[in-house]
């Protein structure tokens, strides 16, 4: 562990720059801190923190100037490697027949700053999900293979966080190039840097680092164990996927589906929902095509469109899908949970929707104990 | 000639409606050309005077019926034609002038007008499909141009029309807009309402007006829950839902349970 000075920041944005990063980071907009451009520590949000719960976000101001004195926001990294939507290929037909044009992979190098241990773990799935299967989704691979990756350890924990639970988080323990935990203390404004990669090491060694003693070590490992203690929300994942799929009849899924706007807010910021729909079109003289790929989610009715109709018609098949998906099926499919513990799910649901606490419900009510007890 | 005479013929017809959506066809500007290259444009006033007699192969009809003769009208044009869209929320929900299906209309006319006797006008502004067999029903306060020309296209191919039915809020996260009503507080029709207009209020730091009607499987009553915590009265709550879709099914019914006091909310206190 090193320790660099809060200007050695600035330092470490304009060497990624000049190493031909497009360096992305937390930055104020619309009142709410999102991923965006940033040139120097200028354009970082110092002094803000947010507040959050279910369904609501709030800037605070902090007392102090802290860099990183939030959690997560709004969007998730996702939204740079897999892109909303994505022109696959384009066709186009004349006299000699139909030619078609794959679309050029726009694969940037793009510095990510600021991501948080759940967004690292959350990172490690949507590889799984694109890369590392049979099938390899090579405009993601292109676009994954081209970002360095600095991640910024909590030392504080949101309204709706639980990473603690999903045992990812608050500490960045892999997945990273290189890792930051922000101290503030005695008047004084310094980062713990860590080294995950050899990329990382490349940039670490041209920063003018020391090595930490043992206060500065110390103060880096306290300011993740306070976020740990933290936690807004909590997850209780013992037996969980059996525990859901046990209880797929149960009267909850009803109540939940009352407040649920199957809007699919939750789907779109979760930092680990990968799917996607392709839409064709053409037009009007049937000579020119393009296929897309979108951003798609299981709470539309299209999406288990089958030939009849759609097989989860109501919301309550719905919502369950998700859910049992994230935190049950994902583990036979993937060997994980789909949930890294984000909140995010929880805090951009118009209403307001808990995924802790539906799986609480569940769990104090558990239709199979019943069943045995009965 | 004879290349003229293969196209479909597209007739686009005008009922109670402020013409705005046909307007979106002659605003397509760099598709125009290929519509009429496309079918042959055989009734459409507001374009040209010149029209040809039908059947029609593909009517567009804009406007929601408002008079006896309207009613007669809507199914003299069905009949007359292979395939009716109707486009726009006049034509799809009875648009802003349905505001009359909740009042009386014979106090509106005895108010508004010198000679109310010259006045022949029906209780209700009502959607086409209330009429008549609609084949497709494209929702919008106007219409998305593009959406239009998805209609028109998927028509000339034979195909349907890839219209997407569900929420503003996944075109609001596509386009990477903030929410509004999460981190504002700003009251939303988002949730429940119809995409099409690619979320261009919250993209301006708005709610949404819902302007393209409900969308698949809304859930109104569990917003105007939220929307009523967030702060709004009932009263506030009726008069978001009625606007330019008031008398969409679920929309209406929303507004109607907080217009009479029955809301969840008021049942829950004694």
């Amino acid at each position: 562990m090193q320790v660099i000075e809060r200007e050695e920041l600035d330092r470490l944005i304009g060497l990624l720059a000049g190493d031909g990063y497009e360096v992305i980071g937390p930055t104020l907009r619309d009142d709410a801190i999102q991923y965006g451009p940033v040139r120097g520590i200028e354009d970082l949000p110092a002094g803000w923190t947010d507040e959050q719960d279910g369904g609501h976000y709030r800037l605070r101001r902090r007392d102090d100037r802290a860099l990183f004195g939030y959690v997560v926001g709004p969007q998730s990294w996702k939204q740079y490697l897999f892109p909303p939507s994505q022109t696959i290929f384009r066709a186009r037909r004349d006299a000699d027949g139909l030619h078609m044009e794959p679309a050029p992979v726009q694969a940037p190098k793009r510095a990510f700053l600021g991501m948080r241990a759940c967004e690292l773990h959350a990172l490690a799935i949507q590889d799984q999900v694109f890369t590392e299967g049979p099938y390899v989704d090579e405009p993601y691979e292109r676009r994954r293979g081209s970002i360095f990756r600095v991640a910024v350890n909590c030392g504080q924990a949101g309204g709706t966080c639980f990473c603690v639970s999903m045992e990812t988080g608050p500490r960045a323990d892999r997945g990273f190039d290189l890792a930051l935990t922000e101290i503030l203390e005695g008047g004084r404004h310094y980062f713990t840097l860590e080294v995950g990669s050899d990329a990382g090491q490349a940039v670490a060694d041209r920063l003018s680092a020391s090595q930490a003693g043992e206060d500065e070590h110390r103060a880096s490992m306290a300011a993740t164990e306070a976020a740990a203690a933290q936690m807004g929300r909590q997850l209780d994942t013992q037996d969980l996927p059996a525990l859901l799929m046990g209880n797929l009849e149960h009267p909850r899924w009803d109540e939940v589906a009352d407040r649920c706007l199957s809007c699919a807010n939750c789907t779109m910021v979760c930092p680990t929902c990968f799917c996607s729909s392709v839409h064709d079109s053409a037009d009007l003289a049937g000579s020119e095509a393009v296929r897309e790929r979108v951003w798609d989610s299981c709470f539309n009715q299209a999406f288990s469109y089958i030939a009849g109709g759609s097989i989860r018609s109501t919301p309550v098949s719905r919502y369950r899908q998700w859910m049992t998906h994230k935190l049950a099926t994902w583990h036979e499919q993937f060997g994980t949970s789909g949930c890294v513990g984000c909140g995010r799910c929880i805090t951009w649901c118009p209403v307001g929707i808990d995924i802790t606490e539906e799986a609480a419900a569940i769990r104090a009510t558990d239709q199979r104990r019943k069943r045995r007890d009965g | 000639m004879s290349g003229i005479a293969a196209k479909p013929k597209l007739a686009v017809w005008k009922f109670a409606s402020c013409d705005g959506c046909q307007l979106s066809l002659l605003d397509c500007e760099d598709e125009l050309l290929a519509v009429a290259g496309a079918v042959q444009i055989a009734s459409f006033p507001e374009a040209s005077s010149a029209s040809v007699e039908g059947p029609y192969d593909l009517s567009l009809v804009e406007g929601s019926v408002t008079t006896p003769h309207d009613a007669r009208r809507i199914r003299e044009i069905r009949r007359q034609s292979r395939r009716l869209v109707t486009i726009g929320a006049c034509a799809t929900a009875g648009g802003i002038q349905a505001l009359r299906n909740f009042a009386d209309v014979d106090a509106f006319v005895s108010t508004v007008y010198a000679s109310p006797e010259y006045i022949d006008t029906l209780a209700t502004s009502t959607p086409i499909a209330e009429h008549v067999p609609v084949d497709f029903e494209l929702r919008g306060c106007p219409i998305s141009k593009s959406q239009l020309i998805e209609v028109i296209t998927a028509f000339v191919h034979g195909r349907r029309p890839d219209v997407p039915t569900y929420s503003v809020c996944e075109e609001c996260k596509r386009a990477g807009n903030l929410c509004v009503m999460v981190a504002h507080g700003t009251p939303c029709l988002g949730p429940v309402t119809h995409a099409g207009c690619g979320a261009l209020c919250p993209a301006y730091n708005r709610g949404c007006y819902g302007c393209f009607g409900p969308k698949e499987t809304p859930n109104a009553p569990a917003l105007s829950e939220r929307l009523a915590g967030l702060g709004m009265s009932d009263p506030e709550l009726v008069r978001l839902y009625r606007t330019f879709n008031a008398h969409a099914e679920a929309f209406r019914e929303a507004s109607e349970a907080r217009e009479h006091g029955d809301s969840p909310t008021e049942k829950k206190s004694p």
